[in-house]
């Protein structure tokens, strides 16, 4: 097990001249790019964690003439708020990532799906993509970056509903093949890429993948940022390396009494004080999207996975009926469970249930919901049941 | 209730007549008026040539597109885990002291609706809120009642 203990970094927010990285991205052969990108173990900091460079590698192979570059930021996931600090500080980092992923794959259209409630940043961010269209005209490129918003809706952060929410539809997830990169925003080829992913990419043809891979370890490269929140004295976001133990994080972030992390949001896992030492948050370990919540013995897990849950009841998006049916049933389990109108073991079903939500829904949200369901449930099942 | 005049139209020239065009116009639709009735979306429906139940299929999919009435100024309180464990429920009860409203209703001057909402991205200044477009954070039930009260004089 590689460990590199707490590391901060400055990647993200750090300050670059735009200019000279896409002149030199620009002057790259396409497949120099993406093969840098690759060569870097960049990984989707969405949370799900594919391979940037592979993304891009396969929309690039695409012979459609047409084809486009998305960046993900609706930034829903309970606990993660990074994304609208780097729009906040560094929008010209992502639309320049945008501009170098479109280039590397020959796509010349860009959209930004931002989500509703950031509607705030809008102005600021149109002055900034008003900079950075007259900056690639005068470096004499063509490409061309439109927002789209959200409207409120959890779900539009998967991929394919996303793109059902552009073009006008309920966001409803669709079949998956085809994978974006052969069809995805108006049935085109699509690299779909989240905000952090975007930057972190042009960083990456900034500095050179071998500066990049230094950082973390094997299975997960490079640093992360972090949307850290719950009971600690220091909430807020940090740029850390990856491949740091639970242990590690905790004895940072934490306010002495933690008694459990979760981790990647409702979506993620759930890691109690006693796995702190062998967990690693990374993809070997518990990956994350950057949210990580502390929670102190004076909170009831009961109440987190209540919470929870009802979130994602709320939040499916109907369309299924392992999740939709199955979200509210895991939410009136565990009620009838507290209140004794089921018996403990209850529980035991309701974690079946979980498992068939897995295998059965149709996306990633019904697929993830067991997730932090049954992590609290196997670690916390007598605060869950009295 | 409200009269759209010639907004529809006028957005459909902004927006296009297009699929795509739907959600930009139901959003700035929502964003004037804050929400959608049911003559608007028959007229938005009219304007890009689409069914009037794509219209409301789709409005009714989104939590921001209201198909209710609203009143002139939206409170959303953020509902999820941190905000919830900072001290949400003293936020909504400060809220509800000084709206004379429940989660859920409209004020009768119809200024103010009270809702709960989803994570809203602002864990690490929890409790936050939205009112309308703009978040609120490091609430406390003082400092909330002084921002409703501010909007009051609006």
């Amino acid at each position: 097990m590689e460990n590199k203990g707490l590391n901060k970094v400055d990647l993200i927010f750090e300050k670059i001249d735009a200019k000279s990285t896409l002149e030199k991205a620009f002057a790259m052969p396409s497949d120099h790019i993406i093969q840098q990108v690759l060569e870097s173990g960049l990984k989707g900091r969405g949370g799900a964690g594919f391979p940037t460079g592979l993304k891009w590698k396969y929309t690039a192979a695409e012979k459609d003439p047409e084809k486009y570059i998305v960046c993900n930021a609706d930034e829903g996931e309970p606990g993660t708020f990074k994304d609208r600090e780097i729009l906040d500080k560094a929008a010209y980092k992502v639309y320049g990532g945008m501009a170098i992923a479109g280039r590397a794959m020959g796509a010349r259209k860009g959209y930004i799906y931002l989500r509703g409630e950031y509607s705030f940043l809008l102005p600021q961010l149109y002055m900034e993509l008003y900079k950075f269209h007259k900056l690639i005209s005068d470096i004499g490129y063509d490409f061309n970056i439109e927002y789209r918003m959200g409207s409120g809706a959890y779900i539009c952060g998967e991929e394919s509903a996303l793109f059902e929410s552009i073009e006008g539809f309920r966001g409803e997830p669709r079949n998956k093949p085809p994978y974006p990169t052969t069809s995805g925003l108006f049935a085109k080829p699509t690299s779909i890429n989240n905000v952090e992913t975007l930057v972190t990419a042009m960083m990456i043809i900034e500095k050179g993948a071998d500066h990049y891979v230094k950082l973390g370890t094997k299975d997960s490269r490079g640093s992360k940022v972090f949307s850290i929140s719950g009971d600690t004295p220091i909430p807020g976001i940090f740029e850390l390396e990856l491949g740091m133990t639970v242990q590690e994080f905790v004895n940072a972030f934490g306010d002495g009494d933690t008694k459990a992390v979760q981790v990647g949001g409702a979506s993620g896992f759930c890691v109690p004080r006693k796995k702190f030492a062998e967990t690693i948050i990374g993809f070997e370990g518990v990956p994350t999207g950057g949210s990580m919540k502390l929670f102190n013995s004076s909170r009831s897990m009961y109440n987190v996975l209540h919470n929870y849950l009802d979130f994602f009841a709320e939040e499916s998006c109907g369309q299924c009926t392992p999740c939709r049916v199955g979200c509210q049933q895991l939410l009136k389990g565990v009620e009838m469970v507290k209140k004794g109108d089921a018996k403990s073991a209850y529980l035991n079903e309701l974690v079946k249930l979980a498992d068939t939500m897995k295998i059965a829904s149709k996306c990633g949200l019904g697929q993830s919901v067991g997730n932090a369901f049954k992590s609290i449930v196997e670690n916390f099942r007598e605060e869950v049941i009295y | 209730m409200y009269h759209t005049g010639n907004l529809v139209k006028d957005l459909a020239e902004k927006h296009g007549r297009k699929r795509e065009s739907l959600m930009p116009i139901l959003q700035d639709i929502v964003r004037k008026y804050n929400y959608l009735t049911d003559e608007a979306m028959v007229e938005v429906a009219t304007e890009l040539d689409i069914s009037a139940a794509e219209v409301y299929g789709t409005a009714s999919f989104y939590t921001f597109l209201d198909t209710v009435p609203r009143g002139k100024n939206v409170i959303r309180v953020c509902k999820t885990i941190t905000c919830s464990m900072k001290g949400k429920i003293d936020i909504i009860n400060a809220i509800e002291d000084t709206l004379r409203i429940k989660v859920g209703e409209t004020t009768p001057d119809r200024m103010f609706t009270l809702l709960e909402t989803n994570c809203i991205g602002w864990c690490h200044k929890a409790p936050a809120i939205l009112i309308n477009d703009m978040p609120y954070t490091d609430l406390t039930p003082e400092s909330v009642v002084d921002i409703i009260k501010d909007y009051m004089r609006r």
